[in-house]
């Protein structure tokens, strides 16, 4: 079995380009990837492409040959969809491709367009990623939902409203030299108590934001990278995925993510490390509580201790376990389709050592990325390590 | 949502409860499931059968929504919650109690209203 190699990255900057279309968003960042990887694009063999609300954002579905058409590729392509983690599925299915020898060189990624629908129709968008028949139709947003997990998360475990935003703080101090990130400002623990609740106990400092943007990866086998002279110090050396109850109220417990759990330890087993040898992570942090319920499945911290993690500086840019230093979801933005993939982006680039939080994690050399689908119903968990 | 079909086995929870005859489905490993189904969620069983549905639960976790959906833009602010009936959870909204006033744990039964925006049905919770 191959070990499979990031070749190079691309992303475009994230944030509010209403008028950019996803087709436009995602030629840059997959030419962006294509002109990293040093690979010759003919070689390239199949788009794994990753795309959540095409259809209400555009009026546009079967986007993958779109996309391919995209980046100048005339290769069989085709969209992953679920949700959130649209594009971290695309991820694992172009490295299990790799893995089973069918190709050399793929192109995966993922794209969203997303303020041109406004906030409601953004909010309804996203808001399909529940179940219709019982949570859209009762009114369930997805803040509401992560908000009905939060307060589930604090009677169960503890932890406030204070604790939440740390992480907050965090992510955005870490966004600040990231040229691709959404939020480059700095904000205060005050700040984000006293922004208006959208969810309670959730406020506006709690949520990510809408954005639009795209992400892409070039992926290559061993053999490839030898025989070509291609430099590609990170390999994917672990992937996993997990699935849950599509409903809330279906779930046997509202504090814990079971997707993620299973997603982590299939992504450990298979890359034969265990939570205690990551050195840095990149976590779905839709939400601030979503970073503790990931951080927690991760196994960094036991069930009901990962509330804590970011005041305590654990997490944090200088901490033992630095999380989210691309400023995750929360600060660099959430164009949905896209994140799994550019968490990937940013992973490769913290553990080559060229992007600008590099320097919060010298010699670091095993990295996660955790891409959660909906309220966690579906969850991709991918184990990145430096191989020379 | 499509207009003016029904949706077979929701619909016809919502009008059981609205004749104050709710109900869930009950597999032959015990475990509470909502329709529709053909198999049970938690364990595959396909033997399922339709058992009451206990007339109040208890408010496992709630948040009120001030940004909502197009469809609920005028029912804001409005409680959604996940109300645990034992066998089975709803979702839904609280009504007849002031936000505020809300909590973990408050006893409530289950009622079939009206959206203020759509006027589309939904699932509402009263406190007993």
């Amino acid at each position: 079995m191959t070990t499979v190699r990031v070749a190079g990255v691309g992303l475009t900057p994230f944030g509010e380009q209403p008028e950019r279309t996803a087709r436009d968003l995602f030629a840059e960042a997959g030419l962006a990837a294509i002109d990293d990887s040093g690979v010759d694009s003919g070689d390239i063999e199949a788009l794994f492409y990753g795309n959540f609300m095409g259809e209400m954002a555009e009026h546009q579905g079967h986007q993958g040959p779109l996309m391919a058409e995209a980046v100048g590729l005339d290769v069989p392509a085709t969209r992953y969809e679920a949700a959130c983690a649209s594009s971290g599925v695309a991820m694992r299915q172009a490295v299990r491709t790799l893995r089973n020898g069918e190709a050399d060189v793929l192109l995966v990624g993922g794209a969203e367009r997303m303020n041109n629908l406004g906030t409601a129709g953004a909010t309804e968008a996203l808001a399909i990623a529940a179940d219709d028949l019982y949570e859209v139709r009762a009114g369930m947003t997805f803040p509401g939902a992560y908000a009905l997990m939060a307060r589930a998360y604090f009677d169960e475990f503890g932890g406030t409203r204070e604790d939440l935003a740390h992480i907050a703080v965090k992510n955005h101090e870490n966004a600040l030299p990231n040229e691709y990130a959404q939020f480059r400002r700095a904000i205060t623990i005050e700040q984000a108590l006293e922004a208006p609740l959208i969810a309670s106990p959730l406020g506006l400092f709690d949520a990510c934001p809408i954005t639009d943007g795209a992400s892409a990866v070039v992926l290559v086998s061993e053999d490839y990278a030898k025989k070509h002279g291609i430099e590609a110090t990170v390999a994917v050396t672990g992937t996993g995925q997990g699935g849950d109850k599509m409903a809330l109220q279906d779930r046997g417990d509202l504090a814990t993510s079971p997707a993620a759990d299973k997603a982590a330890k299939q992504a450990y087993e298979d890359a034969g490390i265990s939570a205690k040898d990551v050195d840095v992570a990149e976590v779905h942090d839709c939400f601030t509580i979503a970073e503790v319920l990931a951080t927690e499945s991760l196994g960094f911290f036991e069930r009901g201790e990962g509330i804590t993690a970011a005041r305590e500086g654990t997490t944090t840019r200088t901490g033992s376990l630095p999380v989210n230093l691309s400023g995750g979801l929360k600060a660099k933005g959430h164009p949905v389709g896209a994140t799994g993939t550019a968490q990937i982006a940013e992973m490769t680039k913290l553990l080559r050592g060229d992007h600008a939080r590099s320097d919060a994690i010298p010699g670091a050399d095993v990295g996660v990325c955790h891409n959660a689908g909906g309220t966690v119903g579906s969850a991709v968990v991918h184990v990145l390590e430096v191989v020379e | 949502m499509t207009e003016n079909v029904r949706d077979d086995g929701f619909d016809d929870l919502l009008d059981a409860i609205e004749a104050g005859a709710g109900f869930y489905l009950r597999c032959a490993n015990g475990h509470g499931s909502l329709p529709p189904r053909r198999a049970c969620p938690h364990c595959g069983d396909q033997a399922l059968t339709q058992e009451p549905l206990p007339e109040s639960g208890e408010i496992e976790t709630y948040s009120v929504i001030t940004v909502a959906t197009p469809e609920f833009e005028e029912d804001t602010p409005y409680v959604t919650a996940i109300v645990d009936f034992g066998p089975v959870r709803l979702t839904g909204q609280v009504r007849g109690i002031d936000p505020d006033d809300v909590s973990t744990g408050l006893v409530v039964g289950p009622n079939i209203e009206q959206t203020a925006t759509m006027g589309e049905r939904l699932i509402t919770f009263r406190p007993r």
